[in-house]
C-alpha cells in the first residue's frame, strides 16, 4: 500500500512543485484553536507536522519554545494530542499528519502504547528529535511494523557513510537540516550550497522524499523550491504570536501566511 | 545490574553508552552527533596520550593546587561524638570548588582540537568562574549560560567571570535556573559546533560528558587515596564518604578509587537537595524516587510528570538544584553500591552554621548538605568509624544568601 506521505509528495510533483510541510504545536493556544488553525492551513499544506510540547526542548529557537510552553501552560497533555490529530483525519483524509517531538514524552508513555495510540488516531509520521541513528534502530523498527513512517534527520554534520546508512534504514521521507541550527534560525547558508547538499542526499536514493527544513520562511522558500518538500514552522509559530500579541484571529492570519508561502513555490 | 571491578566507573557502559543498560546514552539532535563522535575519539586518544596526561598533572599541580589537604576536624567530632569526622578540602583548588578540574581538562580538549571558543552552562556559577578562568588561561573565548535567578543569588560567582572576560548569557526561559542553562548551552552548540566546544559542568549529559567530568574529578580520590594510607598507614575499616550530589560530579571525582571496595568497608553516601522543609519541590530524584526519564541527552531519575514534562525544583543551594543527576549515580544507585539521601535547606543551613562555628573552614551551600549527613550519623557510630566529607565548595559566592538568612556577613 502507498502511504498518504508518498500520494501527497505525488501530488505535488505532478504539479510541479515541492510539497509544503507545515509546523505548529498542538495546543498552541488553545486545543480548540490549533485544530482550527490545522484544518484551517491543510487547505494550502500538503503534509502537516503537530508539535507535542515539552518543556526542555534542545534543539528548538525561540519561536518554537514559545508556542510549546504556551501550549503547555494552557494544559496540553499527550492524549489531547492524540485527539487533535483524529479529529483533524476525520474531516482531512488524505492529509498525511506527522507528530514530531521529543523522546522522553514517547518513553513516559510507553513506546508500545504510544505507537498503538499513534495507529488508532491515524498518524502518518514520526519524527523525533532527540532519538539518533542508530539508536534508533529499533524504534523505527516498530514504527515500520505499525504502518508508521519513521523520519530520520540528516544535518549538514552528517558525514557520508552516515548518511548511506541513515538513507538505507530511512522509510518513506527524510529530513535534512538546512543549517547548523536550533529550528527558527536566520539562513546562514546560501540557498545554492543548501540545495548541493540536498541533491548529494536526494541523488543516493531517488526513491526517498528528501524535505528541507530550519529558517525556511515568505523570503527563502522560493529559493529553495527543486526540493521535494519544505518545512516551515518558526514562521507559523511566530504569527501565532503576533495575532495574540494583537488580538487578531489567529487561524484567519496563519492561514494566510500559508497560502502566500504556497503561492511563492507554485 | 553488576558493577565491575578494576574498570573504572566512567568506562563500563555498553556500545550505545548505556550504564547497567539503561542509564546515559546519548539522546542527541542529528546535528550534535559528529561533534560528539569527535570529541569521543580525541578524548579516548588523549586519555592514553604520555603527553596529554603529563600537561593535565602539571596544571592539576601548578595550576588547580593539587593535592588539596585532608584534615580532621576535631572540634565537630568532639562535640557531635562518636565517629571522627575528616574533610577533603576541595574548595581550596583554584577558583574554591572542584569545577575546576573538568574545566581545565576541557579547555585543554578544545586546544587539542583547535577550537577557540568554549561554552558552559552553570547553576552556582563555580563551573562558569572556573571555566572562565581556564578559558582565560589558555587563550580561548569563553560564554557562560547561566539561568536568571541564579545570576541573582550567585553574584560573586558572575562578578568573577566577567572579570576573567567571559560573557555571561542570562537565560530566561522556563525556571530560570541550571536546568534551563544547560538546554540554552546545548542550543548554542547545535548552532555553533563547527568552531565552538562545549563543556558540560557536571557529570550529566551526553555520554562523553559524563566521561570527561568524570575523569577529571577522579584526581579527588586519587589524592584521598593516598592521603588515607599516609594518615592511617593502611585503609581502615569503617570508612564513610559523603558527598553532595546534583549533577553528581563531585561525588564521583571522590568515590571513583573507592567503589571497588567492600561497602561494609566503605560506605558511598549521596546527599541530595531537599528542597524548603516546607515545600513539596525539591533536586533530589534518586532519594525521593524519581521515574527514569530522558534529559539533556542522557537517560536517568529526573524530577518529572507524568507525561514527561521536566518539573520545577527548588533548593537554596543552586548547584544541586537540578532536575536530573548524572547516570553513574543511577547505576551506583541500583547496584546498591552508593546509598543516597537528602538534606533540606534548614539543615545543609544548619549544618553550615555549625561547622563554621567548630572549624575552620567555610564549606559553601552545596557541601553543607553533606555535613548535615555526617552530623546526623555521626553521634550514632563507633569512635573508629572515619566520617569523610567533602567540602568541594567554598561559601565566598553564597554571602548575599547566607545574610538572608542568617543575618550574617
Amino acid at each position: 500500500m502507498v502511504s498518504l506521505i508518498n500520494e501527497a509528495f505525488r501530488r505535488a510533483r505532478d504539479a510541479k512543485r515541492p510539497a509544503l510541510i507545515t509546523y505548529t504545536v498542538a495546543g498552541d493556544n488553545s486545543k480548540k484553536k490549533s485544530l482550527d488553525i490545522l484544518k484551517s492551513i491543510s487547505t494550502h499544506a500538503d503534509i502537516c507536522e503537530l508539535g507535542f510540547p515539552h518543556n526542555t526542548p534542545i534543539a528548538d529557537g525561540g519561536q518554537i519554545q514559545t508556542s510549546a510552553y504556551r501550549a503547555i501552560k494552557n494544559g496540553i497533555k499527550i492524549n489531547d494530542v492524540f485527539k487533535i490529530a483524529r479529529e483533524f483525519k476525520l474531516s482531512k483524509k488524505t492529509t498525511p499528519i506527522i507528530l514530531m517531538g521529543y523522546y522522553n514524552m514517547i518513553y513516559q508513555y510507553d513506546e508500545n502504547k504510544f505507537l498503538k495510540k499513534c495507529g488508532s488516531s491515524k498518524i502518518d509520521g514520526l519524527i523525533v528529535v532527540d532519538l539518533p541513528y542508530p539508536e534508533n534502530k529499533s524504534f523505527s523498527k516498530k514504527c515500520k511494523r505499525k504502518g508508521i513512517n519513521f523520519i530520520q534527520l540528516v544535518s549538514p554534520t552528517t558525514s557520508n557513510i552516515r548518511l548511506k546508512k541513515i538513507i538505507r534504514d530511512s522509510h518513506d521521507m527524510l529530513y535534512y537540516i538546512s543549517m547548523l541550527s536550533t529550528t527558527g534560525g536566520k539562513l546562514k547558508v546560501s540557498p545554492q550550497n543548501i540545495l548541493k547538499n540536498y541533491f548529494k542526499i536526494k541523488n543516493q536514493n531517488k526513491s526517498k522524499n528528501v524535505v528541507i527544513g530550519f529558517g525556511i520562511t515568505g523570503k527563502t522558500i522560493k529559493s529553495l523550491k527543486k526540493a521535494d518538500g519544505l518545512v516551515v514552522g518558526s514562521a507559523i509559530c511566530k504569527e501565532i504570536s503576533k495575532s495574540i500579541k494583537k488580538r487578531q484571529n489567529a487561524v484567519t492570519n496563519v492561514t494566510n501566511v500559508v497560502k502566500r508561502l504556497k503561492n511563492k513555490i507554485k | 545490574m553488576k558493577l565491575k571491578k578494576g574498570i573504572p566507573l566512567i568506562d563500563q557502559h555498553d556500545q550505545f553508552g548505556f550504564w547497567g543498560k539503561r542509564f546515559g546514552g546519548s539522546f542527541i539532535p542529528e546535528t550534535l552527533k559528529k561533534p560528539v563522535e569527535d570529541l569521543t575519539e580525541e578524548f579516548k586518544k588523549l586519555r592514553k596520550d604520555k603527553k596529554f596526561i603529563k600537561k593535565r598533572d602539571y596544571y592539576f599541580k601548578n595550576y588547580i593546587g593539587s593535592p588539596t589537604s585532608f584534615v580532621k576536624l576535631k572540634n565537630l567530632s568532639n562535640h557531635l561524638g562518636g565517629a571522627q569526622i575528616w574533610a577533603k578540602v576541595v574548595s581550596e583548588a583554584n577558583g574554591g570548588a572542584h569545577k575546576i578540574y573538568n574545566a581545565t581538562v576541557h579547555a585543554l580538549l578544545c586546544k587539542a582540537m583547535g577550537k577557540k571558543y568554549i561554552v558552559g552552562d552553570t547553576g552556582a556559577g563555580y563551573a562558569g568562574k572556573m571555566l572562565s578562568m581556564a578559558a582565560k588561561k589558555f587563550g580561548l573565548k569563553c560564554k557562560i549560560f547561566m539561568g536568571a535567578k541564579d545570576i541573582k543569588r550567585q553574584k560573586p560567582n558572575c562578578d568573577a567571570m566577567k572579570k576573567n572576560g567571559a560573557e555571561i548569557v542570562p537565560v530566561y526561559s522556563g525556571s530560570q535556573t541550571l536546568v534551563d542553562a544547560v538546554s540554552e548551552c546545548m542550543r548554542y552548540w547545535v548552532s555553533n559546533c563547527d568552531n565552538t566546544h562545549m563543556c558540560v559542568g557536571s557529570t550529566v549529559g551526553p555520554n562523553i560528558f559524563v566521561k570527561i567530568c568524570g575523569w577529571s574529578t577522579a584526581q579527588i580520590s586519587r589524592e584521598l587515596k593516598l592521603q588515607i594510607k599516609s594518615e592511617f598507614k593502611k585503609i581502615p575499616k569503617k570508612i564513610k564518604l559523603i558527598n553532595c550530589v546534583g549533577g553528581g560530579s563531585s561525588a564521583y571525582g571522590f568515590w571513583s578509587e573507592f567503589i571497588d571496595f567492600n561497602k561494609k568497608q566503605i560506605e558511598l553516601i549521596g546527599v541530595e537537595a531537599g528542597g524548603p522543609e516546607k515545600s513539596k519541590l525539591h533536586a533530589a530524584p534518586l532519594s525521593r524516587n524519581a521515574k527514569i526519564g530522558v534529559l539533556h541527552g542522557a537517560a536517568s531519575y529526573v524530577c518529572q510528570d507524568k507525561e514527561g514534562q521536566i518539573n520545577t525544583t527548588e533548593s537554596i543551594s543552586a548547584g544541586l538544584d537540578y532536575p536530573g543527576v548524572s547516570p553513574i549515580h543511577c547505576f551506583l544507585k541500583d547496584t546498591k553500591r552508593a546509598r543516597y539521601t537528602y538534606a533540606t535547606d534548614e539543615e545543609a543551613l544548619n549544618a553550615h552554621v555549625m561547622v563554621t562555628k567548630f572549624e575552620n573552614l567555610n564549606p559553601s551551600l552545596e557541601p553543607s548538605h553533606a555535613f548535615a549527613e555526617a552530623i546526623k550519623i555521626a553521634p550514632k557510630l563507633s569512635k573508629d568509624t572515619i566520617i569523610i566529607v567533602n567540602s568541594c565548595g567554598d561559601a565566598k559566592k553564597d554571602r548575599d544568601i547566607l545574610k538572608e538568612r542568617l543575618g550574617k556577613n
